[in-house]
């Protein structure tokens, strides 16, 4: 796996940039990953990524949008909103997590 | 990549993903025609998958599709067993007497609705939901409606319209179809 510096810290990711330790991501972090993605961090995001962060740590997986809004509560429409497009790639990405495998 | 997991040498660039914001104009046009429980998902899936992907996206139903749609039918699609040459005992290879079949519908049906929900797969109406939160569109077979005579509030609100055949080619130029 490579390994890149962001935000003067070095960090192994994948082969598309994703992190794989999950111990190495922590929240300042996280803004550097939006920016590289376009995005403002808004209080709406992180109640997002910080879901996704303890939902990994318990379940051991990455939530799929649909986790997120029926576990997590922030509904699907509002997830394309804070994160266009590819909502499930993109909030994964930041909060530092594999994509979501589960297919829904 | 050009480092390893042995060698890990320091990339001097973040890598960032390439999510394809505004590189994409694939869009998709699934039809939907069954009303049957089991067929009601693959289009589901794959609609909503797409939406995630950033991909524009089209549900048509049509002839028995209609049951996904219809706002008094919708809750209660059926799973038969009957004729479907794949079917087999529940936990075994071995196949279930065709006989048998016909009579266990309602079992069936309430066994790959656990199954499904169990997975934390969302019920056919709550799955459209989803789809139109994503941006879906969803639209109703003209020639299906006149001959069920089904008209627009039988149907779900978020039915865009019915539109004819024609329409629907129209409004999906350049798409990828998937016939279900």
């Amino acid at each position: 796996m490579p390994v890149t510096t962001l935000n003067g810290k070095s960090v192994h990711v994948n082969e598309e940039g994703f992190l794989t330790e999950y111990d190495e991501w922590d929240e300042s972090l996280a803004a550097v990953l939006a920016e590289q993605i376009g995005i403002q961090l808004t209080d709406a995001h992180w109640k997002v990524i910080r879901f996704l962060r303890e939902d990994f740590k318990a379940q051991g997986e990455t939530a799929t949008t649909r986790r997120v809004q029926q576990v997590g509560g922030v509904p699907v429409k509002e997830q394309f909103t804070l994160f266009p497009k590819k909502p499930g790639k993109k909030m994964s990405y930041i909060a530092g997590l594999p994509k979501p495998h589960g297919c829904v | 990549m050009t480092t390893t997991d042995t060698t890990p040498a320091e990339q001097t660039a973040p890598i960032v993903p390439s999510f394809g914001d505004d590189e994409t104009d694939r869009k998709l046009a699934i039809i939907c025609s069954k009303g049957n429980l089991d067929m009601a998902y693959p289009g589901l899936i794959l609609g909503n998958a797409a939406l995630g992907e950033g991909i524009e996206t089209h549900l048509f139903f049509t002839f028995w599709g209609f049951d996904m749609i219809m706002k008094s039918r919708m809750h209660d699609l059926q799973f038969s067993p009957a004729g479907n040459a794949a079917m087999h005992l529940p936990g075994s290879d071995r196949h279930m007497p065709q006989a048998l079949a016909p009579a266990m519908t309602g079992m069936a049906t309430k066994m790959l609705k656990k199954q499904i929900a169990d997975l934390g797969v969302p019920e056919v109406p709550d799955f459209l939901d989803q789809i139109v939160a994503a941006g879906g569109h969803l639209w109703a077979c003209r020639l299906s409606a006149d001959m069920m005579k089904i008209a627009e509030e039988d149907l779900r609100d978020d039915v865009e319209a019915i539109i004819s055949a024609a329409d629907f080619i129209e409004k999906t130029e350049g798409a990828q179809l998937l016939f279900i």
